[in-house]
């Protein structure tokens, strides 16, 4: 049996948490610091960074936030958004990042996908797929925060992705992000049958039953979770507990303190 | 006393994310690859993350082979983590056979990418999985696991494993698709974790401040 991972997705704008639906219409959380702090004594596996207002700039601005971070959290972080170089990966990961998801810069030029993997490993190049459904079991691949739209087919291009030397396959449905929805189930099972490597899907979560239905239905891997936490409408622990009741592998964890 | 660590600076891997780790548990972090100063240490952390080949020349081009090899005689605790690891044993099957530092008898192996039961599993293995004592010992007494507690999560990312010639060298294994991964080797004062303990939370921290006391 595989351990599913349970993410916490930070989307974040300057220097705030914030939560939007579709990608779009952000409302303001909170300091990314304290939320992170909180999931990861919460027994969270992993934290995802997304900045939301990167692409507009054509930078990533989380260096700071990630530095502070990485002081006193101890799992995997990977961050995306804005990152169009090695060059940028280099520095996201120096100042604390373990993975780095890619999104704009992978579909306007591939072979940084191969180039990210060859330089730091295919297990730090996460290709970062914004999807949004076009026709029965049909997507399209969208860049800057599901606004522009690019003609790819996502299972294609996830397929692709992958062979090019992505580790790892984060996968965004915009028309689910932030509705409460439940996921995107036959997007993430069809790209999830398609790649050998891990899919997190990501957008949708309403409930634990989604969760729940995307790993058994979907075969997902892992699942990111935002709006749920955020708005505190379930813990972690709680998420974790219910998962193994239903027969779905995760990380056992004993929490040591949640101050 | 504070306690002191090198950690060998050789351009690849998240050898940050590891001086970070050690600091919050208290030591004094020394990153170099100078050779003297790494036969110097009290204890040395290899670190890596990435492919074999490429750190395993890295190394040669640095001059740092000869020095890894002298820790043990030295009795230097020497610590490798995830690649760190796999290049203590004597070679590697990624992209063809190459040699490793040979410090721990055996090579490293693919992750088999169907489980035992023939599903296709995804590479990399990319998770937290449970600790478990191999078959061979008898518990973690004196080893870097003594605080850690049998099912105790760490998290993994690796598309490749270790698989040492003489099981008693296997302190500790986790499962992936029915399949047995080894999780912590050890030979004497050379130790490996699959791993990333600086990326395990506390269980991950209580292995690092176990591997300051050796």
């Amino acid at each position: 049996m595989k351990n599913i991972r349970l993410i916490a997705r930070l989307d974040i704008k300057g220097p705030n948490l914030i939560k939007g639906i579709h990608l779009e219409g952000f409302r303001v959380i909170g300091s990314p610091n304290e939320w992170a702090t909180h999931y990861y004594n919460q027994g969270v596996d992993e934290l995802i960074y997304m900045d939301c207002v990167a692409s507009l700039y054509g930078r990533n601005h989380l260096g700071d936030i990630i530095r502070a971070a990485a002081k006193d959290i101890f799992v995997p972080m990977t961050v995306g958004g804005g990152i169009r170089s090695v060059q940028d990966a280099a520095e996201i990961l120096r100042s604390g990042a373990d993975k780095v998801a890619v999104n704009t810069a992978a579909i306007s030029n591939p072979q940084i996908i191969t180039d990210i993997a060859k330089k730091f490993g295919s297990q730090c190049m996460v290709l970062s797929i914004e999807a949004k459904q076009i026709a029965p079991g049909r997507w399209e691949a969208y860049t800057d925060n599901g606004r522009e739209h690019t003609g790819l087919d996502v299972v294609e291009w996830a397929r692709r992705g992958v062979s090019l030397g992505a580790g790892e396959v984060l996968l965004t449905s915009v028309d689910r992000e932030g509705t409460r929805k439940g996921f995107d189930i036959d997007l993430v099972q069809s790209v999830s049958t398609e790649v050998s490597v891990p899919v997190i899907a990501s957008g949708g979560m309403g409930k634990v039953d989604d969760l729940i239905e995307v790993v058994i239905q979907g075969g997902a891997d892992a699942v990111a979770m935002a709006d749920i936490l955020h708005y505190k409408r379930q813990d972690i622990a709680t998420i974790r507990k219910l998962a193994e009741n239903s027969g779905i592998g995760v990380r056992s964890y004993e929490s040591y303190d949640d101050s | 006393m504070i306690p002191e660590v090198v950690v060998i600076d050789y351009g690849v891997g998240n050898l940050h994310s590891v001086q970070r780790a050690l600091e919050h548990c208290g030591a004094k972090v020394l990153l170099t690859s100078d050779p003297e100063r790494i036969l110097a240490a009290n204890r040395v952390i290899l670190p890596g993350v990435g492919a074999f080949e490429n750190a395993m020349q890295v190394l040669k081009n640095l001059d740092l082979v000869t020095a890894i090899r002298e820790l043990p005689k030295r009795e230097i605790p020497l610590l490798g983590i995830c690649l760190g690891m796999q290049l203590l044993l004597d070679e590697s099957e990624e992209f063809g056979v190459t040699s490793g530092l040979g410090l721990i008898p055996g090579r490293v192996v693919p992750v088999p990418s169907y489980t035992k039961l023939g599903v296709p599993q995804k590479i990399p293995h990319i998770g937290w999985s449970a600790l478990m004592p191999s078959e061979e010992v008898s518990g973690w007494q004196n080893t870097l696991l003594q605080d850690v507690k049998s099912s105790e999560a760490v998290y993994f990312i690796h598309s490749y494993m270790a698989s040492p010639n003489t099981h008693v060298h296997r302190i500790a294994e986790c499962m992936y698709g029915e399949h047995k991964i080894a999780a912590v080797i050890g030979f004497e004062k050379v130790m490996g974790c699959q791993f990333h303990p600086e990326k395990s939370g506390e269980v991950g921290l209580k292995i690092l401040k176990r591997f300051l006391q050796l």
